[in-house]
């Protein structure tokens, strides 16, 4: 289980980007985290993930742990090695390296050959594009292909927890929605996953539990669920407005009612 | 035709040498982000450590020394210094490595005085007649060395972890970070590679027909800078083909000395330039480099 207690986390000593930020991801969960643009969401997880210092990033107070371990003071490197994997925003995928070394990159801090073989079949299992492709430059993917790369490259390390910061950025509806049943199977399989999203339709679809933060604060949570009920969530990140049904009635198929026996 | 081939051979040979040192550098500037200025005294410091050597050790156990000697000052150089100052300036760093360059140089020289350091390669002086191309041994084995070398190189660099790992963070070191791998490792192995190579080169370069050790083979480093350069610095393959043009150009500007005099005796030395300020004139980031060289 991840637990961040009360983070303050500052960049250059002086912008302070969290503000008492507490939250928990219990094992086996999908727990979303939205927010707006410089809401803080990145720096949460660049905290969680160990890259904040290449930021000038530094906690202030507070504690983020993974189990027993404490992640503030770990490296990158180490991170992964606890199970704790990140798929940046933005994809980042090596757009020079082929497919299957954009795999392979995303084993390098797994150190079990087998669970890296067994990582590579679940990934292709998964992703059936990415083995068809695998000889190709990543650069030469689609926008959805490289964001299942960019997915994959981090199973490949076997992670207990992965973080993913904003996956639908950039892709287009029906994408979106393949990624969201992506991130439910991987759920399924028994990895955590924190999802940072903008796109809060799919990112509470999925969510067991949610956070919203605003301006370096955690303004409410919840259950996915209720938190998709609520007046504040519905305007800001649903698009809808708050006295509309939420749900409108899609129409059903008719079911045949009688079957024609001759 | 005869002196066309030969002098050919012997540039090829001498190509070679020049790549490998060339290669040197590209995978320091990939995996540390520093143009390393060093490489003229690690290689004379792998010349010095084999010609030193040889007598007490015997000559094979002096070469394998010296490859540890060079890799292992490489490396300091790149935990004790590069290391601490990730994330300067490419020229701060660039501007270190000369400084480092100095020290070190300075106490070759005072070792090595005005001495010539004689290095007793077993294969001797003696050249190689194929028809009517003549060769020496030496640099006939160099080019077989030095060949199974650039091909190991070439293919761990395409298919090792190390490889991919040298890849994907000189292609974004963030990301890499995040996928656990560790740019101080990679960037540790690939300075004590460039060393060893380095080192390599030396062996073969203070052999026939060169006298032997001298600090003027710090000067050969200098002329492999125009073969990264000109091969773009970041790729490797641009490095093989850089080496081998500067060699044949520096070769064929010796051969033809007589017919060239008119451009000065010795211009053969700053053949290796002339080339490399034309190529860039023409394609400004080098024969295969990468376009925007800058990282944000």
């Amino acid at each position: 289980m991840l637990s961040i207690e009360g983070l303050h986390v500052t960049y250059g000593g002086a912008v302070q980007a969290l503000r008492g930020v507490s939250m928990q991801v219990p094992d086996g969960k999908v727990v979303a985290v939205l927010g707006s643009n410089g809401a803080g969401k990145s720096t949460l997880l660049r905290t969680i993930s160990g890259t904040l210092r290449l930021h000038r990033g530094k906690i202030d107070s507070g504690s983020v742990r993974f189990g027993d371990v404490d992640l503030g003071s770990r490296d990158p490197g180490q991170t992964v090695r606890l199970g704790v994997v990140q798929v940046p925003e933005g994809r980042r995928i090596f757009g020079r390296l082929t497919v299957e070394e954009n795999l392979r990159a995303g084993g390098m801090g797994n150190r079990d050959k087998a669970a890296k073989a067994r990582a590579q079949a679940r990934v292709y299992e998964m992703f059936p594009v990415l083995e068809e492709r695998k000889a190709q430059r990543g650069a030469l993917l689609s926008g959805g292909e490289q964001q299942m790369l960019a997915i994959g490259r981090a199973l490949m390390a076997s992670p207990k927890l992965l973080l993913l910061d904003e996956p639908s950025l950039g892709l287009a509806p029906r994408i979106i929605g393949q990624i969201g049943e992506v991130v439910a199977e991987i759920n399924r399989q028994g990895t955590s996953v924190l999802l940072v999203e903008q796109n809060a339709t799919m990112a509470l679809g999925v969510a067991d539990t949610a956070y919203v933060l605003d301006v370096g604060e955690v303004s409410l949570s919840g259950s996915a669920r209720e938190l998709s009920q609520t007046d504040e969530v519905q305007r800001l990140y649903l698009g809808h407005d708050a006295d509309q049904p939420q749900e409108r009635a899609a129409p059903r198929a008719h079911r045949t009612l009688s079957r024609w026996t001759a | 035709m005869t002196q066309f081939l030969s002098l050919l051979l012997n540039g090829i040979s001498l190509g070679v040498l020049y790549a490998l040192i060339a290669m040197g550098f590209v995978i320091i500037f990939k995996a540390s982000e520093v143009v390393s200025f060093m490489h003229g005294s690690l290689l004379l410091l792998g010349a010095y450590a084999i010609a030193r050597l040889s007598g007490p050790l015997g000559f094979f156990p002096a070469i394998l020394v010296a490859l540890l000697i060079t890799g292992a000052a490489a490396i300091v150089v790149e935990r004790l210094i590069i290391n601490r100052l990730r994330g300067a300036p490419v020229i701060s760093l660039a501007i270190v490595t000369i400084g480092v360059d100095i020290i070190l140089l300075t106490e070759l020289i005072r070792r090595i005085g005005s001495d010539i350091l004689n290095v007793p390669h077993p294969w001797g002086g003696d050249s190689f007649q194929l028809g009517a191309v003549g060769i020496s041994q030496n640099r006939l084995i160099a080019i077989g060395v030095a060949g199974v070398l650039i091909a190991l190189f070439f293919a761990a660099f395409k298919y090792s972890n190390w490889g991919i790992a040298m890849r994907a963070s000189a292609e974004d070191g963030e990301t890499a970070a995040l996928m656990g791998i560790r740019q101080g490792q990679v960037s540790a192995l690939a300075w004590v590679i460039a060393g060893v190579l380095a080192a390599v080169a030396a062996l073969f370069l203070v052999g026939s027909p060169t006298p032997g050790v001298t600090p003027s083979a710090y000067a050969v480093a200098l002329r492999a800078f125009p073969a990264a350069i000109l091969g773009g610095l970041d790729s490797v393959g641009g490095a093989l083909v850089g080496g081998l043009l500067i060699g044949v150009a520096e070769a064929l500007a010796a051969g033809y000395q007589d017919q060239l005099l008119f451009l000065g005796r010795g211009f053969s030395a700053v053949v290796p330039f002339i080339v490399m300020i034309v190529v860039l004139m023409f394609r400004p980031s080098g024969l295969f480099g990468t376009k925007e060289l800058t990282r944000v």
